[in-house]
């Protein structure tokens, strides 16, 4: 019984033995006549396909648009540059080869490890890796004398970005970089076979689509050493698209200018469009550091460096508004009913709560006396405001300042804003879940407090009052999609014009906050000064500009917008730790109304390239300054 | 009575004799002997003409052939009484793997431990796999009944999961299929395997969903290599070029252009037989394949001597998984097949693998040398 099974057993086994014989028999004949297909019957196609093979696909990256600004002047552009890069496959030892390369051209440490961890990022088969990103003719020549022992290397044209003015134009214009592994996930990776470079900031990253293009494909015939002897076909790349936008370079080096060694940020606009015409941020970088694969010693370097040049102050900035927004707060009070134009306030020099010991000062120590809402606004009476918050009631506030841009991110095309904080009931419940106090609505009421804004969003809201009570949406490039005013609706026209003879009084007036800047002129200024406070002032103590540690300083502000009756254009502009906004903001601004207007002519007349030129080399000074 | 190097007398010797004393086939040795010296001059020439990395492979050779020639002295009942401890340590070695594994590309597949080589544990479950199943599957009677086949299920579903998690592809089908193919030998009813069929069919969808982007571009390419041909379809496109232009006598020994100007990638590891296809043609690729169907001519006749039923399950087991080995990398390289990375038996360049295979032969004789010395003649 036992033997019968075991051989039952083993004959089982056989057969299935047999079974999977002829299966793999069968497998194998139909691979021999799979190959004998491909070698024999295909043969000629692929001995054309091996003969061609040596026609190489290569991608072509299409020529990334340029961005040209309001006078035709371009602020982005493309320059060729000699590149170094080696196709991995294509070599044994890539560590002998740096050796040798580097036996011939200089080649710091810094690059080698840049060229290393490319080395490592994932990468499509056979696409090359920059080994140096940009040779002089010397250099080129110099191993093109030994380029037959490297045929893994390749050398080639491919265009840099360039920014003509990278100093000036970085915090507006922004930069392209290489294109990060993270950011693979996020784009279609055809578009960027052949292109290294991604827009990372401002307008190079808001338009990256336009500017991108179409790739080409090229099929070339190279020889064994991989050296391309002959285009066979070629299917051009669509270059990508021009932007035009509203920035004036001249205007933002006249800024720089003004700013000097201060920090600080400076927005204008174009009131017709909601166009920007500059946005500043000192000190600047420059952004050409960027577009050629930044080493890390010199972005340390801008990274710590302890004034903050990578930072965006202009878009990024969160100040406290100050009394920039007392014409502003002024209209929601009027509509509101919290106040009328006849409504007198006696100041004392300080505002008391009712049965509350503590006074809010007011910037003039002995008062206004007897103040209206004109006066409150010419002279920016602190009490005023402060009495006016009080009865028009924090929430009131906060959505009559809501349609003027504040709380909320802007700008369509402006990338890497923040929303800043428009504070209310509402909002310290959800960010700080706590209840409001009333105090915090009397500092509300001259912009004090938890109210932050940026310096984009302060020349956006003075936009307001420049178009008479239509909001618009700033943005960089021509977009006549984006130039639809959203109407505020907050008082009577009467009310608006009113408010704005306030303003011009600021500048014009006898007793004008800006006054000292607003002489002998040829056109009307409408403005606001404002002074933010650093820190707060102890309750008797006097604040005394000489006895505060410079950073500890009030930061200097000023927004408003010419020529008063037909504005051209706007500005807000804030000098961090720059002292009161009455001095040193206005006489900023007047220099710049003067140089649009006047110089300029509204910018009929084109910029000056050879200042253009020296205040970028004076900005970008600071890049290569140290560390670098 | 003198022996023959004392006399002087070497005519005494006799290799094949030689050979079948010790246990070891002489005709498989010799074909494998064989093929690994062809595929030392391949490699050769598809390495860019690297001496260095032909005395490696040699070496790889060598070690292997010895290991077995070792192997093959092992009593058969103590391999299988050794089986499920080389199986229990091989499923602990792949779960190590997963916690402490090296790798390279995303994949962890090598145990660095200290004090022994680098090693993938994988290439010993190759072994244990189908030892194990066949050490199950053999202490009840055959065909085996559900309940057994269920828990041989459970034994190679274990280990090709480590191994599919780390995650190599190739490798966990090529297990998957030693595993599977001792229950086929075993009598697996062909209703069971019509049913696993049908289900293998239906997960097609599942395992779509769980493969890793790279694998699911694999397959794609295969049906479609010019859909991208920078990427995913470079390898297929490249071998496929080099066979075909090839043609019926090749482009001569170290002379492909497709090779040796390093178009083809993986030339001399997993595409080294479409360097054989370009350089020596058609004639060179059934040169190989008339090898390796002597080889595994040779393996099936000494499965059906083997005389347990342990020992045909495991040769039979042996055979088929060289036979998938050879199908898949064929297959792969002449582009009916997904890219999956799984070398060409005794020729592409590796040690691990090489040294795996000819251990796996060593096995093989010593379930016949225990045969015929222990019980002697037993037919």
């Amino acid at each position: 019984m036992e033997l019968r099974t075991g051989i039952r057993e083993r004959q089982l086994i056989s057969q299935r033995l047999v079974v999977a014989a002829c299966g793999a028999g069968v497998l194998l004949l139909l691979l021999i006549v799979r190959l004998s297909w491909l070698q024999l019957v295909e043969h000629e196609r692929f001995v054309t396909a091996s003969e061609a093979n040596r026609l190489q696909t290569l991608p072509v990256p299409p020529a990334r648009g340029q961005i040209i600004d309001r006078n035709g002047i371009v602020l982005a552009e493309n320059t060729p540059r000699l590149q170094l890069s080696v196709i991995p496959e294509e070599s044994d030892d890539i560590e002998q080869l740096v050796a040798e390369i580097r036996a011939r051209i200089p080649f710091s440490d810094d690059e080698i490890r840049t060229f290393t961890s490319s080395l490592k990022a994932r990468r499509r088969p056979r696409e090359p890796v920059v080994i140096l990103d940009e040779l002089t003719d010397e250099e080129a020549a110099r191993l093109a004398v030994d380029a037959f022992l490297f045929p893994e290397l390749r050398l080639q044209a491919s265009p840099r970005r360039y920014y003509p003015f990278g100093g000036l134009t970085a915090h507006s214009l922004g930069y392209v970089g290489r294109l990060a592994l993270e950011e693979l996930q996020d784009i279609d990776e055809r578009r960027y076979a052949g292109t290294q470079m991604i827009g990372k900031l401002g307008i190079e990253r808001a338009y990256e689509e336009a500017l991108l293009g179409q790739v080409g494909v090229e099929r070339v015939e190279t020889s064994a050493r991989g050296q391309i002897m002959r285009t066979v076909e070629r299917k051009d790349p669509v270059p990508g698209d021009d932007i035009p936008v509203y920035l004036d370079i001249g205007l933002q080096a006249k800024m720089y200018d003004l700013l000097g060694d201060r920090r600080g940020a400076i927005v204008a606009m174009d009131p017709a469009t909601g166009g920007l015409l500059a946005v500043v941020s000192a000190p600047s970088f420059d952004a050409n550091v960027f577009t050629g694969g930044i080493s890390s010693a010199r972005y340390r370097a801008l990274q710590n460096d302890r004034d903050t040049p990578l930072f965006n102050r202009a878009l990024r900035g969160q100040y406290p508004p100050g009394s920039t927004i007392k014409p502003m707060l002024g209209l929601v009070g009027l509509h509101y009913g919290a106040v009328t134009w006849q409504t007198r306030i006696n100041d004392r020099g300080f505002y008391q709560l009712p049965g509350i010991e503590h006074r809010y000062r007011d910037w003039k120590r002995w008062g206004h006396g007897q103040v209206d809402m004109d006066v409150a606004v010419i002279e920016s009476c602190d009490t005023y405001f402060y009495e006016m918050a009080v009865r028009l009631g924090i929430d009131d506030m906060a959505a009559g300042m809501a349609p003027f841009g504040f709380g909320r991110r802007q700008g369509p095309d402006v990338t890497g804003t923040v929303p800043g904080i428009l504070p209310s009931r509402q909002w310290k419940r959800d960010a700080r879940r706590e209840p409001w106090y009333l105090g915090e609505t009397v500092i509300a009421g001259i912009g004090q407090g938890y109210w932050v804004t940026t310096p984009l969003q302060l020349a956006t809201a003075t936009n307001v009052m420049a178009r008479r009570g239509t909001f618009i949406e700033p943005h960089y490039a021509v977009r006549p999609d984006l130039e639809q005013g959203v109407p505020v609706n907050l008082g009577t026209p009467n009310d608006w014009e009113r408010m704005i003879d306030a303003m011009e009084e600021v500048m014009h007036g006898e007793k004008g906050t800006a006054r000292a800047s607003g002489q002998n002129m040829s056109y009307r200024i409408a403005g606001k000064t404002g002074t933010a406070q650093v820190i707060a002032i102890a309750q008797d103590a006097e604040y005394d500009e000489n006895e505060i540690d410079e950073r500890l300083r009030d930061h200097a502000m000023f927004v408003g917008f010419a020529p008063a009756e037909a504005p051209s254009i706007v500005v807000s502009l804030i000098v961090e730790n720059g002292g009161s906004g009455g001095s040193t903001g206005g006489p900023i601004a007047r220099a710049l109304f003067d140089y649009w207007l006047i110089d300029r002519k509204g910018g009929a007349v084109p910029p000056d390239m050879q200042f253009v030129e020296d205040v970028n080399s004076r900005v970008i000074a600071r890049t290569y300054a140290d560390g670098g | 009575m003198l022996t023959a190097a004392e006399t002087g007398q070497f005519e005494s010797f006799r290799p094949k004799r030689f050979a079948q004393r010790y246990g070891l086939d002489p005709f498989l040795g010799f074909m494998l002997l064989l093929t690994s010296c062809f595929g030392l001059l391949v490699l050769y020439s598809a390495s860019g003409q690297n001496e260095y990395m032909v005395i490696r492979q040699a070496a790889h050779v060598v070690v292997g052939l010895g290991l077995m020639a070792l192997v093959s002295q092992v009593r058969r009942e103590v391999i299988i009484q050794l089986t499920p401890v080389v199986f229990l340590v091989a499923i602990l070695l792949l779960v190590a793997v997963l916690l402490f594994g090296v790798g390279a590309k995303g994949a962890q597949r090598w145990l660095d431990l200290p004090g022994l080589p680098r090693f993938q544990p994988s290439e010993l479950m190759k072994l244990a796999l189908p030892a194990m199943v066949a050490w199950w599957l053999t202490r009840h009677p055959l065909p085996p009944r559900h309940s057994h086949l269920l828990i041989a299920a459970v034994m190679l579903v274990i280990p090709v999961g480590l191994i599919a998690k780390q995650p190599d592809l190739g490798t966990s089908i090529i297990i998957a299929g030693s595993g599977f193919f001792v229950i086929f030998l075993a009598g697996l009813s062909w209703r069971i395997l019509g049913a696993l069929f049908a289900a293998g069919l239906a997960a097609l969808p599942v395992l779509w969903s769980v493969m890793h982007e790279y694998q699911r571009a694999r397959v794609l390419t295969l049906f479609d290599p010019q859909s991208d041909p920078l990427g995913a379809g470079w390898n297929t496109i490249q071998a496929m070029t080099a066979l075909g232009s090839g043609g019926l006598m090749g482009k001569g020994y170290a002379a492909g252009t497709q090779a040796q100007l390093k178009f083809l990638p993986e030339s001399h590891t997993d595409f080294i037989v479409a360097v054989i296809g370009e350089e020596l043609g058609f004639l060179g690729i059934c040169l190989v394949i008339l090898m390796y169907g002597l080889i595994l001519g040779r393996c099936l006749l000494l499965t059906s001597r083997a005389e347990t039923h342990f020992g045909r399950l495991f040769c039979g087991s042996i055979t088929m998984t060289f036979f998938v080995y050879v199908f898949v990398n064929l297959g792969m390289v002449s582009g009916v097949l997904p890219v999956v990375g799984v070398p060409l038996p005794l020729i592409s360049y590796g040690g691990t693998s090489i040294v795996s295979l000819l251990v796996g032969f060593g096995l093989m004789m010593a379930m016949q040398r225990t045969n015929r010395v222990l019980s002697g003649d037993s037919s």
